[in-house]
């Protein structure tokens, strides 16, 4: 098998968008790099004003003040702040313990050690999924938005690709450190923090792991300021101990009942309900929804050899969702049997004394006729073709709106 | 004629016992394909739909003289049963496991560059020659033979585009799904390569979605190595940036590469007409042919 042709390296970013759900906060991947042996600041995790000052106390000011949320952009959105002395600290707190961060509640921050730094460089490792391969970076223009620099000056960024079967050999945390032109005080420190960096990557299953700055200190010191880690979560049957961290964050209801059901959905603005199976047909059926004039309100795929039980829950879902106007059911069945869909149909909307959505329903693939034998055609709009039934949810949309 | 699989390739099932290797070797078994062995460890001596079971698959392959593998195997130690079927070693493995650590595939992508296997998947649903033999899970009644080629990311999708061909009388050469998973063995060009190196295969469609960069790196090798005409389809042209629509691989980065639209223009640039429905791809195959 050959290795991608077109492939550029420059086309590599770090922080390449994470595919995982499962994202440790800055303070838990500060723990597992701490315990691993890379330096970090002091730091205390606090949950009240006063458990924040104490902390402050503790450390000994300066210190930052951090929230603990799963969001991008933390400093510039407000949730970090520096403080001098006790007034500041309790300022900082009263600010940030409970504000609302891109939709989040700040519920804990990190208070730690503000540490003075000559440099800040970028250290990461992440799967190149082009060459499928893990890729150690390293850069002297950290501290900044990592994801611009790759973009304007992707130069700036030494990579380096690890053979997944052998790990990253020492000399490879040197040359990627000395292409980086990191200072030559700190270059064997910083190799020593990449090494740490992808054993973690390698023993954690972790997607990526980065810290964003390394901080050079006057005394050329390096000290990790940041720390992210996000883990596989396919691998984390294999990783009991960071499977604990995970902690389930929702935007709405729809998304926290969805986890539960265990379906793949999105909640998006639109008036039309949207159910099928296999994420590829589901996205299409959105596609579809918005060529045909209408607007999609959900992402939502059962997934494969669906029963009954779980038809009804997806129908459930979208219900509950008060936007959704109308719905339509697209299934392609290949394990999925079109009987046992019909009978999961059937079985939701029998409960309802007035159905509340009109619901229109196509079947295609495996058992799809006895599907539609067993369809209940007073309670659902049956169509033959994607387009059609598409078109029918749309209209039926538009008048209910 | 076909790619990779035709009627003589010798089937082993890994997996077999499984209640997903079970159903899927009687399907497969019902529509033609020749389905030589089973390999499990530990169940070797069993016989499964009447096809032996053995505990290794180089036994297997071995004693069946088998080509070929399909892997029915949970996701934490399909990793293995893929590189088992590497090193049996076998002509192709399908690996149809859905949830494969990448960590995992990582392994197994760099295993693959020192072998001649070829490997289709993971999280895929498989390969079909209609008529002939079909490798995975896909609904057989729906294909028919003729002399389209098809090579897709999402499972479902497929169907659906191949509902669309054959219901106007458009067969199929061999249709190739090659899973939505970020790491893969055989991709898109690959695919376009093997169909447009067999003389009976007339168009091709290729169906992408969001994520990833894939598709846009086909569409260069379309336009610089391809006479055979491609028509295209993208899903997820209204997914939201940064939400992860289901697939590993579907997601927005927001940064501009990636998305449906940077897909569409690439394949346009190249060339290929990208229908805005699945039944559109079908009108531009139909103007090929």
């Amino acid at each position: 098998m050959r290795s991608r042709r077109f492939g550029t390296t420059n086309s590599l970013s770090p922080k390449v968008p994470s595919e995982s759900k499962m994202k440790l906060h800055e303070y838990q991947a500060k723990r597992v790099f701490a315990d691993a042996g890379i330096p970090t600041p002091a730091s205390t995790l606090a949950s009240s004003v006063d458990e924040v000052v104490e902390a402050a106390e503790d450390i000994g000011y300066p210190v930052a003040v951090k929230a603990q949320v799963h969001v991008g952009g933390r400093g510039k959105a407000g949730g970090i702040k520096l403080a001098d002395d006790r007034e500041e600290v309790e300022r900082a707190a009263e600010d940030i313990l409970g504000m609302d961060l891109k939709g989040y509640t700040v519920e804990e921050v990190l208070v730690e050690e503000a540490v003075n730094f000559k440099n800040e460089l970028y250290v990461g490792v992440t799967m190149d999924r082009g060459e499928g391969k893990p890729v150690a970076m390293v850069s002297t223009k950290g501290g900044v938005n990592i994801e611009e620099v790759a973009e304007e000056d992707p130069d700036a960024i030494a990579r380096e690709h690890v053979d997944p079967a052998f790990g990253m050999h020492p000399y490879q945390a040197r040359k990627v450190v000395y292409d980086a032109g990191v200072p030559r005080e700190v270059a064997s420190d910083v190799a020593s923090i990449l090494t740490t960096l992808f054993e973690l990557w390698d023993d954690s299953d972790a997607s990526d792991i980065e810290i964003n700055p390394v901080m050079v200190t006057e005394d050329d010191e390096v000290v990790a300021a940041d720390a992210v880690m996000n883990i596989d979560d396919d691998a984390l049957f294999r990783q009991p101990d960071l499977a604990e961290m995970e902690e389930e964050t929702f935007e709405d209801d729809l998304e926290r009942k969805a986890g539960e059901y265990g379906f793949d959905y999105v909640r998006l603005d639109g008036n039309t309900g949207i159910i099928g199976n296999g994420a590829g047909l589901v996205m299409t059926t959105l596609d579809l929804v918005d060529y045909y004039g209408g607007s999609p309100a959900n992402f939502l795929d059962i997934g494969g050899g669906a029963k009954a039980e779980r038809v009804a829950n997806a129908l459930d879902m979208v219900f509950s969702d008060e936007n959704v106007d109308a719905v339509v059911f697209n299934i392609f069945g290949g394990i999925t049997r079109g009987d046992e869909v019909a009978k999961g149909i059937n079985d939701a909307l029998e409960q309802f004394d007035e159905i509340p959505k009109r619901v229109v329903v196509r079947l295609a693939g495996t058992n799809a006729e006895e599907g539609r034998e067993i369809l209940n055609d007073e309670l659902v709009t049956v169509e033959e073709t994607l387009e059609d039934a598409v078109q029918r949810a749309v209209e039926y949309a538009e008048v209910e709106a | 004629m076909s790619v990779l699989v035709d009627e003589d390739t010798r089937v082993v099932v890994q997996g077999i016992t499984g209640g997903e290797g079970k159903f899927h070797t009687q399907q497969m078994m019902e529509y033609g394909t020749n389905v030589v062995a089973g390999a499990v460890p530990g169940k070797g001596g069993q016989e499964v739909e009447g096809v032996p079971v053995y505990d290794t698959v180089e036994q297997a392959a071995r004693e069946e003289d088998a080509d070929a593998s399909v892997v029915f195997v949970p996701p934490a130690f399909a990793g293995d049963a893929v590189f088992e079927a590497l090193d049996a070693p076998l002509d192709l493995v399908v690996a149809i496991t859905e949830g494969i650590p990448t960590q995992d595939m990582s392994k197994v992508y760099k295993r693959l560059s020192e072998v001649d296997t070829r490997l289709i998947g993971p999280n895929c649903p498989g390969i079909i020659t209609p008529g002939e033999s079909k490798l995975g899970i896909l609904p057989g009644n729906i294909f028919e033979s003729g002399d389209v080629g098809l090579v897709s990311r999402s499972g479902t999708l497929t169907y659906q585009v191949v509902d669309n061909l054959t219901s106007r009388g458009i067969g199929q050469t061999t249709a190739i799904g090659i899973g939505g998973d970020p790491i893969i063995g055989t991709d898109f060009i690959d695919a376009l390569e093997l169909f447009e190196n067999d003389p009976d295969t007339k168009a091709v469609v290729m169906c992408g979605e969001i994520g990833g960069e894939d598709e846009e790196e086909a569409a260069q090798y379309i336009a610089q190595n391809m006479d055979t005409p491609v028509a295209g389809f993208i899903a997820g042209r209204t997914a939201p940036p940064g939400k992860r629509m289901g697939h590993a691989g579907a997601i927005v980065s927001g940064s501009g590469t990636g998305t449906a639209e940077s897909k569409i223009n690439a394949l346009n640039d190249a060339g290929v007409p990208v229908g805005d429905t699945p039944n559109e791809v079908a009108d531009h195959i139909e103007d090929f042919l």
